[in-house]
């Protein structure tokens, strides 16, 4: 997994709140046996207009904002399906971080294990970004994992929080199977007791 | 010792070791495995080298993508086709138990499960699936993971996890007739919001949930998500260990009698503490229909649309004019007045052999109504077998619904049962969201007795003085 430490980067805006994982990737996309590739699919129904051509309109299609790496957006963004491809899209389209003022608990997860540093701001920070990201072309972030802070082009500075653990892992790339196999022994013993407490637990499903 | 909640019990049970910090390494028990999750993870073990640590502990199932018109005749979707060979290779070379299309045991993988004996109480259950909070019905802590977690329990048989809060949705009373799970469900998703839940374990308790049957019980936490909460739970108790008892997978004899003992454990202790309560009437629940494009936008049969005008929040306005464009729905109409082109009774919410067999009754002598298509997917092989034995595939083809094989189906249109855009449906699924069953499609969610109901109307009425 890539690490991440500090990035400075272009915004883009979505000013929506409860945006599903279905929204940001619908479910024909979900049909890839791979983790790449997924940018296609990304909000594919917002990009369209009726007729099916592109929504201009759309902040994805818009020239300024090509080349953004920071997703701005509301309350419990990835809600719904678990389907990691939303992460996937999210991180094929060039998006690193995507702050909210709050997101769905398995979406928040899931970017974690993809690189990309979820960060949940107060409801009148990210208010006060939105209207600044749409009246001011070119509009960048920086943002700083180690001191868990966002810092706007007036040089506001909003701090977040973040479980050390995970700040950890990320800030490092590390791989989590890696660190849990690391613990193999407490795995073992743990397993030897369970199986002498609730033998019913280990029956193998494949017998 | 301190008095603990169900939550608290199963948590503490499967720690294998916490950190200074809560950070917790969390013994998982056994896991679900469907085509559209897996792939990946599977693929990342081979890159890795590394193999599963109890493959006998992991239990695969095509739902997603499996057609539910004649099988033999292969998939069409090439993709949907490369999906299930790819699971079935992936099984192969892992060594991992696969239900495969054509196995009578195939079905939605939160329907067999619990049908199978897999899913026991005190347990830790993961999937790669958001609706794996159905299996809490059972008294056991489960929850969708992502792709990347899938692996992670393939390779370790554990996640790091952080504890959650507890929270206490207690609904006492008696529930009027034909209200069910899936309206009280709706209904306290309508009361806390669709984030009402995030960062919380749902423990369900009270008279009105200790009378629902098993299959009720997976009903209400199977949308435990929809409220945020990634995980729903009710205690066991004598229908749980009933409904349990000579399963296919299930402990037997001696073993089980001992299994049931150490079930008794699995319940909140008198003057456990939750970190939030909500409370309910039963009586209050009415009927419900979603009017929206998310879980939360419902209401009960005898209301009427929204109207954006009378919200103050600028954001709810802003959200509910977005959601009733979408739908197509003018403010202040009559639910009973919506009119729906298609009916879908199926679905990991709604598609065991109960919701058949009253769904059923309720079309028995009647007719769908002109210019409706009407379909049943039963959840599993297992059901629809059963439910052909019980003759309820004959009520509803003679009332013109369409009999299909088992799947997840049109619940999200991955296979080729989709909605046409501008189609409104009445579906006994879990999600509303945009382009859920098809790209411009809209979505009603209902009980089963309801979508039978608005099936033979060709609009909404209330179940309750339905004739």
């Amino acid at each position: 997994m890539q690490a991440f430490t500090t990035m400075t980067g272009l915004v883009a805006p979505l000013d929506r709140v409860n945006v599903d994982t279905d929204q940001i990737i619908p479910k024909q996309f979900l049909k890839t046996i791979k983790r790449t590739g997924l940018r296609e699919g990304l909000f594919y129904d917002w990009r369209k207009q009726k007729d099916g051509s592109q929504d201009p309109a759309f902040f994805l299609n818009q020239p300024r904002f090509q080349g953004a790496t920071i997703l701005l957006t509301r309350d419990n963004f990835g809600c719904g399906s678990s389907r990691e491809h939303a992460p996937w899209a999210l991180l094929d389209q060039g998006f690193r971080c995507v702050i909210a003022s709050s997101f769905a608990d398995i979406f928040y997860n899931n970017c974690f294990q993809n690189g990309i540093l979820p960060i949940e701001l107060k409801p009148d920070e990210v208010l006060a970004m939105m209207k600044d990201v749409l009246s001011t072309p070119g509009y960048q972030l920086i943002v700083d994992l180690g001191n868990q802070t966002v810092t706007t082009p007036n040089g506001t500075t909003c701090r977040f929080d973040i479980d050390p653990f995970r700040k950890d892992c990320l800030y490092r790339g590390l791989d989590a199977i890696g660190l849990t196999l690391q613990h193999e022994a407490a795995i073992a013993a743990y397993e030897t007791r369970r199986k002498a407490e609730a033998p019913w637990l280990f029956a193998d499903l494949r017998s | 010792m301190a008095a603990q909640t169900l939550f608290e019990k199963i948590w503490e049970s499967h720690v294998v070791r916490a950190e200074p910090d809560g950070t917790t390494l969390l013994y998982i028990d056994r896991q679900l495995v469907h085509e559209v999750t897996s792939p990946q993870a599977f693929e990342g073990l081979k890159l890795s080298g590394r193999r599963p640590r109890r493959p006998g502990a992991t239990l695969a199932v095509p739902d997603h993508n499996v057609p539910t018109t004649d099988r033999s005749v292969g998939i069409a979707d090439p993709l949907s086709a490369i999906q299930i060979r790819t699971l079935e290779e992936n099984c192969r070379d892992f060594g991992i138990t696969l239900f495969g299309m054509n196995d009578i045991r195939q079905g939605v993988v939160h329907v067999i499960g619990p049908e199978q004996g897999f899913t026991l109480p005190g347990t830790t259950i993961v999937c790669g699936d958001s609706h794996t909070s159905t299996h809490g019905a059972f008294g056991a802590l489960a929850f969708g993971i992502g792709t990347s977690e899938v692996e992670h329990v393939l390779a370790t048989q554990c996640l790091v996890q952080k504890r959650p809060k507890t929270m206490e949705v207690r609904v006492d009373g008696t529930l009027s007739e034909l209200c069910s799970a899936k309206d009280v469900i709706l209904a306290i998703i309508g009361k806390i919001g669709t984030a009402g839940g995030t960062g919380y374990v749902i423990e369900y308790t009270g008279s009105a949930i200790r009378a629902l049957s098993m299959e009720g019980r997976m009903t209400l936490c199977n949308m435990s998500i929809e409220a945020g909460a990634r995980a729903g739970m009710v205690a066991p108790d004598e229908k749980t260990v009933a409904y349990i008892k000579d399963r296919p997978l299930a402990p037997k004899g001696m073993l089980f009698d001992r299994a049931v003992q150490a079930w008794q454990h699995f319940k909140t202790d008198v003057g456990a503490a939750y970190d939030v309560t909500v409370t309910m009437k039963a009586e209050d629940i009415a009927p419900q229909v979603s009017w929206g494009t998310s879980p939360g936008m419902v209401t009960g049969i005898d209301q009427r649309v929204p109207d954006p005008r009378t919200i103050t929040d600028i954001n709810q306005r802003q959200s509910t004019e977005r959601a009733l464009e979408y739908m197509g729905l003018i403010p202040n109409m009559p639910i009973t007045d919506i009119k729906i082109d298609t009916v879908f009774i199926g679905s990991c919410t709604n598609s065991r052999i109960e919701d058949l067999r009253l769904a059923a009754q309720l079309a028995r002598g009647k007719s769908v109504a002109t210019g409706v298509r009407a379909m049943v997917v039963p959840g599993s092989g297992l059901v629809k077998q059963q439910a052909e034995q019980e003759g309820l595939d004959r009520l509803f083809k003679d009332a013109g619904f369409e009999w299909r094989e088992a799947g997840c189906s049109m619940c999200l249109a991955m296979n080729a049962d989709v909605l046409q855009p501008g189609e409104r449906c009445a579906s006994t699924s879990n999600r509303n969201f945009e382009g859920r069953q098809g790209a411009g499609g809209r979505t009603h969610l209902v009980s089963p007795a309801m979508a039978v109901a608005a099936a033979v109307e060709g609009h909404f009425v209330d179940i309750r003085t339905w004739k």
